[in-house]
């Protein structure tokens, strides 16, 4: 067991060669790019960008995996593979910041069903990267995140800009890398790539110490692959589907539950078909938001906190629950005592560890989700009897209907606002969004009908995700072939703040997007909750120091649009959607207004809360 | 989101009306419960699962980082653990772990299934059967009754492997047991000092250890990854 020494070490300082002379940038003060000389001092040269190097092994491993577009801030450490990336095919957008760098590729990657790339310098570029990459494990995106390293003699020496990224990273990657070669780098790379997207999705890391990308190497890397027994067998087995098909068969209350995995497992059409063969009334989750079109009549639309009504009392009083990729998180099932509580689960998931981990499964079925229903649909011979269950279903959408009041002498409603835009677009716009009110406001005023169109961090709950999520699904849908998409960010005024510097990124790549900036001058979910449960005291949540967003993005050079009445609505977001960049629109919507219904943390999804004196 | 309509204007409406609707008392509610398990509470189905004690082997490629990989998954999903041991198999690159844990059931298949999904993880399970676990202990106990220390030494068929004026050190293996009483004996003495490597273990007679694994085949590849 070789755990202690990670990393070969010189341990003879003597036969390491002394600073380079030749490190042009050597400053010394902690801002220049690469370092302040000894940890360059690895003996080698530059590229001159004729021989292959590790760096271009790098970027020929990724060309040959199909990667075309990379997101991410240059510095020191990962200099070379930036001068390999110089002469190649893959798209470089430069951001701002590491951490919006890594939420643009993540959705990229969500939009364009391919990993998204995010690269990186040591230290602190390592380290900005770390709450998008915690992003995308927690919503099990396909993602690559490229680092570099100070060169490998250094390492465990507190070289400059040295952190632990392999350590760092470890909880939150699918499975990260330290490079140790010039030749095998891209092989390792290719591996990384591959691996972020088989089976069960999630972020990869390849850490790359400046030594193995400079070095000279005679090998090309082969053609990417998974390592091995990481790309699982897709279908389920065929006693375990028989069994699940006898139960919904049986079933008098059927409910589906589509979860992400079936917008990663393109699965979205069998699902469809699958509900609609067995007239099952269909519940998502948020993640799962697109898999299954809103607008038709078996949709009781998502499930949990702040998910309608109907979809919370369907989950509550079904008897058999149809799960496919769903990992029953906690702001779906609400306490586990009271979800779903008389359902047999039939739970479909392509990772193992997902059954019975957080809602015991009765019929596991672990596999992919198209194969898996598509066995079901083989597997079913009845239909179940249903019609009186698909009648409460739909009473029930009469009973709770999603509504909202705009009175005259209240400002103007957040809920409005999505629903103009919605209005205003079409089916296959892209939404992104920030985390707080205005992101569930976002999910349920619009009616979502297409799989890769609604782009949020779930899992994490990052604010300040909306901005470079937008740019990444504006690059992905122009890569796509698809630049009259829209992409609408719906934002809010405190998470548009924490990534707000992306603007500079869009104004210079003159990429369309739109910002809705749902300006409430607090942060407002957190006044929600100190309303509810902490007697209103509005403990560091008010914001009512906000800047002038409209000026500010002027001042980035985008459009700006200032928002505060009715009728300012459709003219405004006319004119957005008709300008040819990025816009900002600052709707300065009512403060007072909270998210409805809620299931408080731990509560019973039927008992959701219409109204704050419900809580 | 299907179903949704902009309310009208009502100025006299609460600010607090929300949305329509019965209250949540007003509701029909089911009868049925699940356990924090997520099992529904069921005649049929048992209601709560007991702890118990098992001895989890994994085999896994010897790469930098495995054992961190193990211990980050057992202390980050806060896995009840009371020991583990690491070291190298008949075949080369490969290593052996092994876990002895006290978890209900669901709690053990979790362990096994999150094992599994790491990357270097060639093979993880439960060791079937009665497994046969072994732990070896140092203990330094006071040395002013050297006769009696070395009677109770005899006793457990241990090895005496220092001894001076002040303290006597030995050495004990056995399973846990075996060491728990011997504990206890040597309590007598005063222990100054104590080393334990914890439970390693191995499936009894043909049965292999981690699933999968071919028993007694060194120098050849084990068995694929299970992921
Ligand atoms: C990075 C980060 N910090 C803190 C939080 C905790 N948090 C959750 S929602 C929220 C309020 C968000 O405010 P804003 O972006 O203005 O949206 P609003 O709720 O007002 O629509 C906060 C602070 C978070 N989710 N993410």
């Amino acid at each position: 067991m070789s755990d202690s020494a990670a990393h070969q070490r010189d341990d003879d300082p003597e036969e390491t060669e002394p600073p380079s002379a030749s490190d042009a940038d050597g400053s010394g003060d902690g801002s220049d790019p690469t370092t302040t000389g000894t940890p360059d001092a690895d003996g080698t040269e530059p590229t001159d960008g004729t021989n292959a190097t590790g760096a271009t092994s790098v970027v020929s491993a990724l060309e040959a995996a199909g990667a075309e577009t990379a997101f991410g801030v240059q510095g020191g450490a990962i200099m070379p593979v930036y001068d390999a990336l110089y002469s190649s095919s893959i798209r470089h957008v430069t951001m701002a910041h590491e951490q919006g760098a890594a939420h643009a590729a993540d959705a990229y990657g969500v939009v364009a069903g391919e990993p998204g790339l995010c690269l990186a310098t040591s230290g602190p570029g390592a380290t900005n990267l770390v709450t998008g990459i915690a992003d995308a494990d927690m919503d099990s995106d396909s993602m690559l995140a490229l680092t570099g390293q100070v060169p490998t003699e250094f390492v465990g020496n507190d070289a400059f800009q040295e952190t632990d990224t392999v350590g760092v990273t470890r909880p939150i990657t699918k499975h990260n890398y330290f490079a140790g070669d010039a030749d095998s780098v891209g092989d390792v790379v290719g591996e990384a790539f591959e691996l972020s997207r088989v089976g069960r999705p999630g972020p990869t890391l390849v850490d790359l110490p400046k030594d193995v990308t400079q070095e000279e190497t005679d090998e090309t890397p082969g053609p990417a692959e998974a390592p091995p027994g990481t790309d699982p067998n897709p279908e389920a087995r065929a006693d375990a589907v028989e069994a699940a098909a006898r139960a919904i068969e049986r079933a008098d209350r059927p409910v589906c539950l589509f979860g992400g995995g079936v917008i990663k497992g393109e699965a979205s059409d069998a699902a469809r078909s699958f509900a609609r063969t067995y007239e099952i009334p269909v519940t998502t989750t948020m993640p799962g938001i697109g898999s299954f079109p809103e607008d038709d009549d078996l949709c009781l639309s998502w499930a949990g906190m702040h998910g309608t009504g109907y979809a919370n009392m369907a989950i509550t009083h079904t008897d058999c629950l149809i799960a496919v990729g769903t990992r029953f998180d906690d702001r779906l099932t609400g306490g586990i005592d009271t979800f779903a509580p008389e359902a047999e689960v039939v739970h479909i998931d392509i990772d193992p560890a997902e059954i019975s981990k957080n809602v015991h499964a009765d019929y596991p079925l672990v596999g992919d989700a198209e194969t898996v229903l598509e066995q079901l649909t083989a597997a079913i011979r009845t239909v179940p009897d249903a019609d009186e269950w698909r009648e409460q279903c739909l009473e029930w959408q009469e009973t709770y209907p999603m509504t909202y009041a705009t009175p005259d002498d209240e400002p103007l409603k957040p809920q409005f606002v999505v629903e103009a835009f919605d209005e205003a677009t079409d089916d296959d716009t892209i939404v992104t969004t920030g985390v707080g009110q205005h992101q569930m406001w976002a999910s349920q005023f619009w009616t979502y009908t297409e799989p890769r169109t609604w782009v949020s961090s779930h899992g994490l709950g990052t604010m300040g995700y909306g901005l470079p999520a937008a740019i990444g699904a504006r690059v992905a849908a122009d890569t796509m072939g698809d630049p009259d998409r829209d992409v609408i960010c719906f934002d809010g005024d405190g998470s548009f703040l924490m990534t707000l510097q992306e603007l500079s990124v869009a104004v210079r790549e003159d990429l369309d997007i739109t910002v809705a900036v749902l300006n409430n001058e607090y942060i407002g979910m957190v006044r929600q909750w100190q309303d509810a449960f902490y007697e209103g005291r509005h403990m560091a949540s008010e914001y009512n120091w906000m800047p002038e967003f409209d000026k500010l993005a002027e001042a980035f050079g985008a459009l700006g649009i200032r928002v505060d009445g009715y009728d300012e609505v459709a003219p405004a977001v006319e004119e957005a959607l008709a300008y040819d960049g990025p816009a900002v629109i600052d709707f300065h919507v009512d403060p007072e207004e909270n998210v409805l219904p809620m299931v408080p943390s731990g509560g019973a999804n039927g008992q959701f809360a219409l109204s704050e004196d419900q809580l | 989101m299907s179903g949704h309509t902009s309310g009208s204007t009502d100025g006299d409406e609460e600010r607090t009306a929300g949305m329509p609707g019965p209250a949540p008392e007003d509701r029909p509610h089911p009868e049925g419960r699940r356990n924090l398990e997520g099992t529904r509470i069921d005649p049929v189905v048992e209601a709560e699962h007991d702890t118990r004690r098992a001895v989890i082997s994994a085999l896994v490629e010897d790469e930098p980082g495995v054992l961190a990989r193990v211990s980050g998954l057992v202390s980050r999903r806060q896995f009840n653990i009371e020991s583990l041991t690491v070291g190298p198999t008949t075949v080369e690159g490969h290593s052996r772990i092994t876990m002895v844990v006290e978890e209900t059931d669901p709690g053990i298949d979790q362990i096994e299934k999150q094992t599994a999904k790491l990357k270097p993880v060639i093979s993880v399970g439960e060791v079937s059967g009665n497994a046969i676990t072994s732990e070896l202990v140092l203990l330094k106990v006071q040395g002013d009754e050297p006769d009696k220390v070395h009677a109770v030494t005899e006793m457990y068929d241990g090895t005496t492997l220092d001894a001076d004026s002040e303290t006597i050190t030995v050495e004990l293996t056995g399973d846990e047991t075996t060491i728990d009483d011997a504990l206890d004996a040597f309590d007598q003495f005063g222990i100054i000092e104590i080393a334990r490597t914890g439970q390693t273990a191995l499936a009894q007679g043909t049965v292999p250890t981690a699933p999968g694994e071919k028993p007694g085949t060194a120098g050849e590849p084990t068995t694929p990854n299970t992921n």
